[in-house]
């Protein structure tokens, strides 16, 4: 019975199969278009009814594209940093995701015209909407916004101010309603979006600056660049990607007219073409923010180091010394901080307890990293104290010392000797995870790094100074524990 | 009366294996009583019972007037322990101190002596065991004899009635043996009672005052070293002293 059944199931998969492929199998070809479904409404956005189908201006766009290119549409889900490298790459034909006009991008991926212009706007706190008006309002404050876009270059010209960048344009506007940033600097549609989401939020009007939204496409396809202009300057002309723009609410405005205009006009102005910065000028612009980004990344991992190792010790004791139910509740913390991702409880500590209590970016890295490192540091610690020999630890009491005297004179000093090793690896590892607060919107190196590496267009020079600075910092560290270890030497157990 | 130890009864159960069903001795001031046995007949567990590290399971040990009985383990180790001393056989070095500071340690932190003091009286005491030059050395850098000597300083320096000593003997060679056997004499001398394990017959004939035969959990015969050893009365003793020379 069960093997019929099996093989009536495997029967039915395979005609199953075989219909998909047939349905499919008209050799259409795709159109790879890369784009980023955590941006969203109006750009890209998983149907909430449908999560497998995804809606907005940018996959109408690209639809409309690969339709008159006679190519199937096909999505490759990229994060939005990585779009142009992914570009570069071939990871895909075309890209859109509300992807910004800016000179860089020109200079590193071929860029199509313009097809929407939108306006840099300041939201604010609505009880604050009279006194933080401009950015010139915002001295001394934090001004948050999406890592790598023209707003952050913005707010990282603007002297005086606090650029606070993020991964993602959601959280900017949370942290803002909760008070954790004074202002954020966002394209209109964002903006919109996030006050109609949020409550309490005000965004004025006046533009900080414009800029248009562009599709990229992949140097690997000649002639591409010149198919998707030309399609995009028909369906100006014909109507059609107004049509697509309206079907969004709030997306159409009166300035897309006269974008339409200057792109359909005979002659095209394509931008700037400004000198690209040498490598060398743009690493000289760059380097002091790594240098800065490098000491948060260093004082981060050390002052979680500390947390850790005091944790770890209090965990490790529980679990040696203390009765059934304290090593229960000890042992499933650290299973619980081992066995969950790092990244998660960021997120958790960070947003998840923000309706409980607000903390500071800084504070949560420490308390994220400082807690989860404790669970590892707790498990070396229990090791080592268990094994510093029991017949000293009798010693010790036969001549009189205290239970609480042994564990501080005899056995932690030692088990200390015997964890140096891997703790200097795990305070290793914990300089390269501390690159994970970056999703908290701390700065830290491995993030301005890959800002940099975004705005040269290369990985090369970025990832060697990135490499250089974490060698620098972990070296000393190394060569440290190392004479330490040398002076000790691991005692030989009696 | 001049009793430093008084061992009663002494019961002591691992799981359902009895280790010891019944041990009786005593130890005067001046006595250097030396327990032997063959291996598993209990003499250590003898020692670490009087030391306060096993729980008892049945008899009581006195301790100039400090007593310990069963059910609980250690009833008073603060007031016990002032009146003991154990080397280990392994002499139980704290491997992270010096030499000096091993002695040190606990004269510091439980007689809360002042360092100089707690400093001067240690390098007495190497000095007396004959290793006060290697007061610096870390205990991996010392020799069995020396470290043993450490060990029994660090003891001494708590000043103790009794000193219990595993299996001394068992490291030496004969020479060192009867070197040791001459200090342990003369430490008796001052007033203390020495309780110490050991396989070796010639140091207990040479040196022990007095010799207790431990045999499957309890004392199969005792008295006087040589009597007992002369003309051994219990199976257990002549076994012992069948097995080859070491």
């Amino acid at each position: 019975m069960r093997s019929r059944a099996g093989l009536a199931g495997i029967l039915v998969v395979f005609i199953g199969v075989s219909a998909h492929l047939a349905a499919q199998a008209p050799a259409q070809p795709v159109l790879r278009w890369g784009g980023d479904p955590e941006g969203g409404a109006p750009f890209v956005q998983a149907d909430s009814r449908n999560p497998n189908r995804l809606v907005g201006f940018d996959v109408d766009i690209a639809a409309l594209i690969a339709a008159e290119l006679g190519r199937r549409p096909e999505f490759v889900q990229i994060t939005f940093q990585s779009l142009d490298q992914s570009a570069l790459r071939g990871d895909f034909d075309i890209g859109l995701s509300g992807i910004e006009n800016t000179p860089a991008r020109r200079q590193m991926v071929p860029t199509s015209i313009p097809y929407y212009e939108f306006k840099e706007v300041l939201t604010v706190r609505a009880a604050d909407r009279d006194r933080f008006k401009t950015l010139a309002d915002l001295g001394g404050r934090k001004v948050a916004t999406l890592a790598g876009t023209i707003a952050a270059d913005i707010l990282g010209r603007t002297a005086g101010i606090t650029a606070t960048p993020y991964d993602d344009d959601v959280h900017p506007y949370s942290d803002l309603a909760i008070g954790r940033v004074d202002a954020v600097l966002l394209d209109h549609l964002l903006a919109d979006r996030a006050v109609r989401r949020e409550k309490g939020l005000y965004t004025h009007p006046a533009a900080v600056a414009t800029s248009q939204y562009v599709v990229i496409v992949s140097p690997k396809n000649p002639g591409m660049l010149d198919r998707v202009n030309d399609i995009l300057r028909r369906a100006m002309r014909d109507g059609r990607l107004e049509a697509i723009l309206r079907k969004q609410p709030g997306v159409w405005n009166d300035d897309q007219p006269r974008l339409f205009q200057a792109m359909t006009a005979a002659t095209i102005p394509q931008g700037e073409t400004e000198a690209r910065a040498s490598w060398f000028e743009t690493t000289r612009a760059f380097l002091p923010k790594l240098l800065f980004a490098a000491w948060t990344t260093l004082w981060l991992s050390c002052v979680a180091m500390l947390g850790a190792v005091v944790v770890g010790i209090g965990i490790a004791v529980g679990r040696v010394y203390g009765s059934r139910s304290t090593r229960l509740v000890l042992t499933a913390y650290v299973e619980v901080m081992r066995g969950t991702p790092i990244l998660l409880q960021l997120f958790v500590i960070y947003y998840g307890l923000a309706s409980i209590i607000t903390l500071d970016a800084y504070v949560a890295a420490l308390l994220g990293l400082g807690l989860n490192y404790a669970a590892y540091e707790s498990e070396i610690y229990r090791s080592a104290l268990e094994s510093v020999s029991k017949n000293q630890l009798d010693a010790a009491r036969v001549l009189g010392l205290t239970e609480g005297q042994v564990l501080r004179l005899v056995r932690t000093p030692q088990a200390l000797r015997i964890a140096l090793a891997p703790m200097t690896n795990d305070f290793v590892a914990l300089l390269k995870d501390s690159s994970l607060v970056s999703v908290i919107a701390v700065p830290e190196l491995a993030k301005q790094t890959q800002i940099f590496a975004t705005n040269m267009g290369s990985w090369i020079v970025p990832g060697l100074i990135c490499a250089t600075l974490y060698l620098a910092m972990s070296l000393p560290v190394a060569y440290v524990a190392r004479r330490l270890e040398a002076r000790w030497k691991a005692p030989t157990t009696a | 009366m001049s009793n430093v130890l008084q061992v009663r009864g002494l019961r002591l159960r691992r799981g359902t294996r009895d280790i010891l069903s019944g041990v009786d001795f005593e130890a005067s001031k001046g006595e250097l009583l030396v327990l032997m046995g063959l291996s598993g007949a209990g003499k250590s567990t003898v020692l670490r019972a009087i030391a306060g590290l096993e729980t008892l399971d049945g008899g009581e040990i006195h301790i100039n007037g400090v007593e310990l009985t069963s059910g609980r383990r250690s009833q008073s180790p603060a007031a016990l322990r002032r009146k003991i001393g154990m080397v280990f056989q392994s002499h139980s070095l704290f491997e992270h101190l010096t030499a000096l500071e091993n002695v040190c340690l606990a004269q510091r932190h439980v007689l809360r002596l002042p360092r100089a003091e707690a400093v001067a009286r240690a390098r007495e005491l190497l000095d007396q065991l004959g290793v006060g030059e290697r007061a610096d050395a870390l205990p991996r850098e010392l020799s069995g004899g020396e470290s043993q000597r450490v060990a029994v300083a660090r003891s001494l320096a708590m000043d103790p009635s009794l000193l219990l000593l595993d299996e001394p003997t068992a490291s030496l060679d004969p020479a060192r043996r009867n070197e040791l056997g001459r200090s342990l004499r003369a430490l008796a001398a001052t007033g203390r009672a020495l309780v110490l394990t050991s396989h070796d017959d010639d140091f207990v004939r040479e040196h022990a005052t007095r010799l207790v035969i431990l045999a499957q959990g309890r004392v199969v015969e005792a008295g006087e070293p040589r009597k007992v050893l002369d003309s051994p009365l219990h199976p257990a003793t002549r076994a012992l002293l069948q097995r080859p020379a070491p």
